[in-house]
Order: structure tokens, then sequence, then C-alpha cells
């Protein structure tokens, strides 16, 4: 499979140049890090753990911001002659879901380190852990799939690439922000799974519908 | 699910898909016309009298105000139709790329935020009276909000671009993807989240009740198709002018 061992190939020049800028990678942990921190001090003005409804609420706030700012830069730090020498070696689609893939990973990353230090800093209220990892990996892959073509698009734009990358993103993402916080509240309460189950499949069914249709207008995108 | 449900939903979207198609042949239309703008008018006109004058079912909570339905309803179903067919004209646009197929997207995307707008305006007037407030957070609402911000969005990217066919592709794949990412759900997502305000939702008389009365009904179908024939109207209009106003910067 050609496709496979494309992805593959730019799968593996992705970490290693992650490893290699190392910067970018520390900067992301250290904003994850520090919202969390300032976030612990501001609720111990009021002493303890905030409630479980604003404890929830932060969390996919943080890890919204975390995701734009961790997706931002995949596509921006690629110079042109960058993109056109890959466009001469690999097909598009393999480019996209490569990205995807890639994002996907780090995002999951992410998202636990944000819980392991949300758990050390303001407590853990959840009471269905299986479920509310499993909803956050949902939703890891969920903010990977949209913010990939969004990113791809800003920095087509160039310029203020992170702006616009935040105003095309977010509203795109609200509904699935709806589904995903409203999955992790019923964990944290620690209802019956059959409450949620009709919202995870929808997620599920979105992030299919979200990576095809990246999958079919990447191509487009790329050939400018 | 019944087998009326199924055919419901069947033709459903096969009076939408014929929508799209009659609408794009209508905005592009060259001259002509007479007939289909005249009934729009007649069609608006008509159901705006009769909608303020004809009997109504009297039920609580909603009295009067369920005029509205002749109003806002329309405005929602015209917004849909006009944008379907901006995102027709976006993938013709990149099937085969011009100038003219951008303008059609740009100009029938831009009626659709205008429509949208409207509706927003009348939803919120009527939640005022019938609620008590302009806006409340109901899934319904929030829906509307977010496909606001998507189409606001899409001007914004427009608005980033210098050179006119990276922006007519990149925004032509914007709307695509916003539209197939985001506005599905926001049909979906009212349907899971239980308990509503909004009319055609639990806990507050619903439309469906009403379309049960056939005296509504006969003035909510031709305002729905007036406000629709109305839309691609303003969207023909619009992308004629800027038809003008680019062979005249040509000159």
């Amino acid at each position: 499979m050609p496709l496979l061992r494309e992805i593959s190939t730019l799968l593996a020049k992705d970490f290693r140049l992650e490893w290699r800028q190392r910067a970018a990678l520390g900067g992301l942990l250290l904003y994850v890090g520090s919202t969390v921190f300032v976030c612990f001090l501001s609720f111990s003005l009021r002493g303890g753990t905030p409630p479980p409804p604003a404890w929830n609420a932060l969390l996919w706030v943080i890890l919204l911001f975390a995701a734009i700012n961790a997706v931002a830069k995949g596509f921006m730090q690629e110079s042109p002659g960058q993109r056109l020498y890959y466009y001469t070696l690999v097909r598009p689609q393999a480019v996209v879901l490569a990205k995807i893939i890639y994002n996907a990973l780090l995002l999951t990353a992410v998202a636990l380190l944000g819980l392991f230090l949300y758990t050390v800093f303001l407590g853990n209220p959840i009471q269905d852990l299986a479920l509310f990892v499993a909803n956050l990996l949902l939703g890891a892959i969920g903010f990977a799939t949209t913010l990939t073509l969004v990113s791809g698009i800003a920095a087509k734009a160039g310029g203020n690439g992170a702006t616009l990358m935040a105003i095309l993103g977010f509203p795109l993402m609200v509904p699935m922000l709806l589904l995903l916080i409203k999955v992790s509240k019923n964990a944290l309460d620690g209802l019956d799974r059959g409450v949620s189950q009709q919202s995870l499949l929808t997620l599920l069914a979105l992030n299919m519908i979200v990576g095809a249709t990246s999958y079919v207008l990447f191509p487009f995108l790329w050939r400018g | 699910m019944t087998t009326a449900a199924i055919i419901g939903s069947v033709s459903g979207v096969a009076m939408t898909v014929a929508g799209v198609w009659g609408g794009q042949r209508l905005v592009e239309q060259r001259g002509g016309g007479a007939i289909w703008k005249g009934l729009a008018v007649l069609l608006i006109v008509g159901a705006t009298v009769a909608g303020f004058l004809s009997p109504v079912p009297a039920l609580p909570i909603v009295n009067e105000s369920i005029r509205n339905l002749f109003f806002h309803v329309p405005m929602w179903f015209a917004m849909i139709m006009v944008l379907l067919v901006s995102v027709w004209y976006s993938i013709r646009y990149l099937r085969e790329p011009s100038s003219r197929l951008d303008v059609l997207a740009h100009e029938s995307a831009k009626t659709g935020i205008v429509l949208g707008l409207l509706g927003l305006a009348t939803g919120s007037l009527w939640a005022r009276f019938t609620w008590g407030a302009w806006w409340t957070p109901d899934p319904r609402l929030n829906g509307a909000a977010v496909a606001m911000l998507i189409y606001g969005a899409y001007l914004v990217l427009r608005g980033s671009f210098q050179d006119e066919q990276q922006r007519a592709r990149v925004s032509a794949i914007y709307n695509i993807f916003a539209f197939a990412a985001a506005i599905p759900l926001l049909f979906v997502l009212p349907r899971l989240s239980g308990p509503s305000l909004h009319p055609g939702q639990t806990g507050n008389p619903g439309f469906n009740q009403y379309d049960l009365d056939n005296t509504m009904r006969k003035v909510f179908y031709p305002a729905v198709i007036g406000w629709i024939l109305f839309a691609f109207w303003v969207a023909q209009v619009s992308s004629r002018y800027v038809f003008l106003k680019l062979k005249h910067d040509e000159q």
C-alpha cells in the first residue's frame, strides 16, 4: 500500500521535526501547565476545588485553546517551497491523513497531560473515569480532524494565522464541544452509560464526516 | 420508525434536492422570470395579509404570537435553501474554477446571512413576548447563533486574501467544509438534547400540533415557497450587480 507507506514516512518526519524543535513542544506543555496553575490559584482564593460544573467547563476551555495552539503551527511552519517539494513526492491525501493522525496523537497526549495536571491541582470529581477518558480521546481526535483542515486554510491566508484559525475553527467546534461537555458531565456525575450512548455515537459519526470531508477537500486546497 | 416517517423524510430530501437544483437555475437565469418573481411577491404579500388576519387556534402560552410561524419559520427555510445553493456553487467552483461561480456562491451565502439575521430578529422578538426574554440558552437558538458565526467567519476569510483566485478557492473549501461539519448537526443536536422551550419541541405547545390545523397550513406552505423564491431573487439581483461591477472595472 503506497498510501500507507507515504503516511508513515510523513508521520515519522513530523515526529522527527517535533523532536528537533523541542521548543514548540515544550511551549505547548508549559501552556497547559501554566493555565491549569492559573486556574488553581484563582480557585484557591475561595478555598479549595471548584464545583464539578466549573471544573468540567474549565477543563474543556483549556483543552480547546491548547488544541488551537498545538494544531496552528502544523501547516504554518512549512514554507511554500517545502510544500511544493512535498507535492512532488507524495499525494495530498497522504499529507492530510498523516497530519490528522499526528495532530490526534499530539492532542491525545496534551489532553491526558491536562487531565493529570488538573487532577493534581484541582482534584478529581470524576465518578466514571473510563467513560471520561474515552470521551476525552474522542474529543482529541475530533479537535484534530476539524482543526487540521482549518489550519491548512488559515495557513493559505498567511499573516495572522492563529487569529484566523480561532475565528474559523470555533464555530465549527461548538456542536462537537456541546456533545463532549454533555458526555463528560454525565461521566462526572456517574450517570448510567446508556444516557451518553447516543451522544457518543453522534460524536463518532461527526469525526467520520469531518475526516472524510477533509480527505476530499484537502487536494483542492493544496493545488494552489 | 414508521413507514409514514420514512416516506416523509425521503420526500423531504427529494424536495430539498429539487429546490436546490431549481434554485440555482433561477439564480443564474438571464432575463425573463416575471412569472416566478410575481409569484414570490404574491405569495409573500398574500401570506403576510392572511398571516395577520386569518383565524388561529387559541392555545396556551403562544396565543396570537403563533402568527410568527408565518414569518419566522419560512425565513429559516429560505436561508437553508439559499445556503445549500451556495454550497452547490462552491462544489462546482472546485470542479471547474471561474470567477462567475465564485461570485454566485458568495452572493448566495450573503443572502443566506441576511435571511438568517431576519430569522434571528423575528425569533428574538417573539421570544421576548412569549418567554419574556430576548435570548435563552435553548439548543435551537445556540444552533442559529453558531450558523451565523460560521458565515461571519466565511466573510472574514474572504476578506483576508489579496489574490482573487486563491480567495475563491479557499473560501469555496471552507464553505463546503463548514456546511458539512456543522449545519447537519444543528438539526440533530436539538433533537438529542431533550427538553426545550422552542415550539416543535417538548415542553411547549409545538407547531407540529398546529400543522394539523388546516387553516394554518394553507398560509404556512405558501409563505415558505414565497420566501424561498424571494431568497433566490435577492441572490440573483445581487450577483448580477457584482457581474456588472466586474465588467465595469474591466473596461
